[in-house]
């Protein structure tokens, strides 16, 4: 795997940015879904932040990556069995991608072909979705994905578990995972069950201001002529997100949420008329999240404020008379809650 | 740089240098956009390019219908059987690493080869996640998609066009004005070894953002590829830094042909103050140039003249009178949206299923799903094995998918009112009849709505019959006012219809635009004609196709508002007949087959 680009060295794109740290605080956000134009660094930014996470402790020989502090429902068949032995292992936290044109079996985890040929022995190879456990699981072109995929895709991550069920193989294991995917709103509509799957989601366009452009090309320019040199000349400030991630994570649990603010949030989901609780949820976790990437004990309606738009954008009806698209309906919704 | 616009004998001339750069750093430069009609004008300048690639630089071609398995890899299934153990194929891309994958009629290519492409192309590489394999392979190449596109209706797949540096149009050079590329092969070897070492100030980035900006080309891509075609030309000529001239080159081949704007060049004030440079890093690799401000402009001024002098002739027409080219958001094209079938249309790819439920069998793929479980099945039955050669069972079977197009529902809005009936209605009529006549051989539908006094009625349900059609337009009443709000309103009632039954529908509305009943059949010109552009919003945000045919005697511009409501062609008929209506239809429709 080539070296990424740096996550701190990413121009602009905040909303973006925010999204993903969101989502690496705090995983029960429930996934990020970024939509923009092409060529503004999508993919980028997720590569870039796998490059960031925290390292974490799993089971030593365990393909699952079992967490070695988790109660029994979340370990895999063997790791409940019996007390995982030895000395926890400190892993890279999983970012795996899933290829255009991935299958079925490797999604999802099949027979072991290499020892069911040579030995003739039935064996479960656990997919991407074992991969994925504990981590991310990156989807590009997301709405290219092929519709059976998908729903093989949510049922899994509304359940947390992998089961397979084929021909004599019984499997069932633990995958959760934050759903990462990127798309462009030309190539199609996303199915609204899948939309609804995901946490936040972020519109990116195109920089149109020259500065913030000739940034770009310049960064990576840099970038792609000596990629160890521009990676380390950026390797302090990466480390400083690094950091924030880790004491976001430590204090996530102390931040207060204030009643008021629950009820802000409330009124705010009952004038965008979204549907069901989710909406409400996803939005206070965000500012939870943002609140403890702040270093701040409490949640404040700026932190709401925040994150409304990546929150609800795709949650709205749509109303075929409005014509201004969802992102303005949001920041009109919050302008006139907040403001009155 | 070419006064006389873009003769054919310059045309080659950059035809040529792209294909030079090209050969000289293909997956660095992504590729070129190819834009010519098979030939020996193609040929020639493809054979150019291959003896300029490096020796046993492999030049694989990337059939249409390519499917995954074929470019990416997987199992290869005789190989498996035989050998007894996992056999990997290798897919296309990895083949053509370190050289050019060439796709053929580039522009039909679908969607998801296109991605793999792009994806292959963004990381170098090919992961492989299939039939029980993990892989990665390196896949370093360049794409030449041979663009065999003729009319505004077909173009490259914007995703993988904005990942290729150059474009090149072929169509207006002659067998005759093809030459020799005429660069020699040790030259380009020694510029590939010389590319890393080329340098280039902060102000050639600022250059060509600046431009690329004026012309209106909107992803970084360009931008980036444009920096870097530039380092290329500079490579070329030998020389370690870049100048005007690779500036040049690079707006000319990189810039222009994606402008969506057409740049004021001889603007007097000098347009946006130029960007300091960025104070905080002088961790730049870029070494600052300390160029004053002015002559900085008029470098720009002659890069950004360059580019504009290699604006396709077309596309500066258009630019010129405000049309831009733009794709809409929509799918573009003529055929109705792709829906999946289960018996018919251009297979898809297999998945597990079962043939019983209607789904064809796919043989191929229910044998590769079986082969790996041989040993265990032939272990486990043992017993009572009865010489069965492929033991299968019921989990390997593998249905084919298919893919079709839908059926294209014309649905026709027509103002039977007394001020449209007068002149038009004979008219509409006799298109309606003629499209039907195409429609029955094109397998479409179409459906025929009228509005007259206060309301709107579905005189003709979706069918192919030219028998009803022709009897249920000759009773057509007209007279009365005019409910073009009710019209519309019926017409995406049926839309919606249409859709749900997996079709796709194109409203075509002919009237006056003169509305003069609401909703509620409230009379009154002024809330009559805004409920009628509400209800034209709607339509167009329910995203259907539409078009307006102006039939007053007199083009007004209600009609032409309802249009822009819609977001569909406006089109003024003062004096069409059936025939050239239907013609005009069916040129908006994009049907083909018009006589």
């Amino acid at each position: 795997m080539p070296l990424p680009f740096p996550f701190s060295a990413i121009v602009g794109q905040e909303e973006m940015k925010l999204a993903l740290l969101i989502a690496a605080v705090d995983q029960t956000v429930g996934g990020v879904l970024v939509f923009g134009d092409r060529g503004t660094g999508k993919s980028t930014a997720i590569r870039a932040l796998a490059a960031l996470m925290p390292k974490m402790a799993v089971v030593p020989n365990c393909p699952y990556n079992c967490d070695p502090g988790a109660d029994k429902p979340g370990l895999c068949a063997a790791c409940s069995d019996h007390e995982p032995t030895g000395k926890p292992r400190q892993v890279p936290m999983p970012v795996v991608d899933l290829p255009l044109g991935a299958t079925e079996d490797r999604v999802i985890g099949a027979l072991d072909l290499e020892r069911a040929l040579t030995q003739g022995e039935k064996a479960f190879e656990p997919g991407l979705l074992a991969k994925a456990h504990r981590g991310f699981l990156y989807i590009d072109e997301v709405n290219l994905l092929e519709d059976h995929l998908v729903d093989a895709l949510l049922d899994v991550a509304a359940s947390g578990e992998n089961v397979v069920e084929r021909e004599g193989l019984s499997i069932r294991h633990p995958a959760s995972f934050v759903l990462v995917g990127s798309g462009n709103p030309e190539e199609g509509e996303l199915r609204p069950q899948l939309l609804d799957r995901f946490g936040l989601s972020v519109e990116v366009t195109t920089p149109q201001d020259l500065k913030t452009r000739v940034e770009i090309v310049r960064q990576r320019d840099a970038f792609e002529r000596d990629r160890a040199a521009f990676v380390k000349r950026w390797k302090r400030k990466d480390g400083q997100v690094r950091r924030r991630i880790t004491r976001a994570r430590e204090i996530l649990t102390d931040v207060d949420v204030p009643s008021d603010v629950i009820e802000l949030a409330s009124q705010l989901c009952m004038r965008l008329g979204t549907d069901g609780l989710r909406g409400e949820l996803t939005l206070i976790r965000a500012a939870r999240a943002v609140a403890s990437l702040d270093g701040e004990t409490e949640v404040t309606p700026a932190h709401l404020r925040q994150v409304a738009p990546s929150a609800l954008r795709h949650r709205l009806r749509r109303d075929p008379l409005d014509e201004s698209g969802s992102s303005a309906r949001v920041q009109r919704a919050v302008a006139e809650l907040f403001d009155a | 740089m070419n006064p006389e616009g873009l003769d054919a004998a310059g045309g080659w001339h950059d035809a040529a240098l792209a294909a030079a750069l090209l050969a000289l750093a293909p997956s660095y430069l992504g590729g070129l956009q190819l834009r010519a009609l098979p030939g020996p004008v193609r040929e020639a300048w493809l054979e150019g390019l291959r003896e300029l690639l490096p020796h046993g630089a492999p030049v694989r071609r990337v059939p249409l219908h390519a499917n995954t398995a074929s470019l990416l890899g997987g199992l290869d299934l005789a190989a498996t059987l035989q050998a007894g153990r996992p056999v990997a194929q290798r897919g296309l891309l990895v083949e053509c690493h370190g050289g050019i994958a060439l796709l053929a009629m580039a522009e039909r290519a679908e969607r998801g080869t296109v991605a793999q492409l792009a994806s292959a192309m963004d990381f170098a590489e090919v992961v492989l996640e299939r039939d029980g394999l993990a892989a990665r392979h390196a896949a370093e190449f360049g794409v030449v998609a041979l663009d065999e596109s003729v009319g505004p209706d077909e173009a490259l797949s914007p995703v993988l066009a904005d990942r290729l540096a150059f474009r090149i149009d072929l169509h207006p050079i002659g067998i005759h004005d093809v030459d020799e590329i005429g660069v020699r092969v040790a030259d380009l070897a020694a510029a590939r070894e010389h590319l890393p070492r080329v340098t280039h100030v902060a102000s050639d980035t600022e250059q060509l953002c600046a431009v690329a900006l004026s012309l209106g080309v909107d992803s970084m891509r360009a931008s980036l590829l444009a920096l870097r075609a530039a380092r290329a030309a500079a490579a070329l000529r030998g020389a370690d830094r870049v100048d005007t001239e690779d500036l040049a080159v690079a707006a000319r081949l990189v810039l222009a042909p994606r402008a969506t704007l057409m740049p004021a060049v001889e603007e007097e004030s000098p347009p946006e103050d130029q960007p300091p440079p960025p104070s905080d890093d002088e961790t730049d690799q870029e070494t600052r140039d300390s160029a004053d401000p002015e002559t900085a402009q008029k470098l720009e001024d002659q890069v950004l003249e360059a580019a504009v002098a290699a604006i396709p002739e077309q596309l500066l027409a258009s630019l010129q009178a405000g049309r831009v080219p733009r794709l809409r958001a929509q799918t573009t094209g003529k055929s109705g949206a792709v829906q999946r079938s289960k018996l018919r249309g251009r297979p898809l790819g297999a998945r597990r299923g079962d043939p019983r439920t209607g789904a064809r069998l796919s043989l191929i793929d229910t044998l590769r799903a079986a082969a790996p479980w041989q040993g265990i099945r032939r272990r486990r039955r043992a017993e009572r094995s009865s010489g069965t050669k492929v033991l299968v069972e019921r989990d390997d079977f593998h249905v084919v998918r298919f893919k079709q197009r839908a059926e294209t529902t014309t649905i026709f809005v027509v103002d039977a009112s007394g001020s449209a009936a007068l002149h038009r209605l004979a008219e509409a009529k006799g298109a309606v009849e003629l499209l039907l006549a195409d429609c029955y051989v094109r397998r479409d539908q179409v459906a025929l709505i009228a509005f007259r006094g206060e309301s709107a009625e579905l005189l003709l349900p979706p069918t192919r019959s030219l028998v009803r059609a022709k009897r249920s337009l000759a009773a057509l009443p007209g007279g009365g006012g005019t409910p073009l709000a009710a019209g519309l309103d019926a017409a995406m009632a049926l839309c919606d219809l249409v859709q749900r039954r997996g079709g796709t529908p194109t409203v075509v509305c002919l009237t006056d635009g003169r509305a003069n009943v609401g909703r509620q059949g409230a009379k009154g010109r002024e809330q009559a004609l805004d409920d009628a552009l509400e209800s034209a919003t709607a339509l167009r945000l329910s995203g259907t196709r539409c078009m307006v045919i102006d039939m007053s005697p007199r083009p007004h511009a209600s009609a032409a508002r309802l249009a822009e409501a819609m977001r569909g062609r406006y089109l003024p008929l003062p004096h069409a007949d059936a025939a050239k209506l239907s013609g005009a239809v069916q040129q908006a429709t994009g049907v083909p087959g018009a006589p």
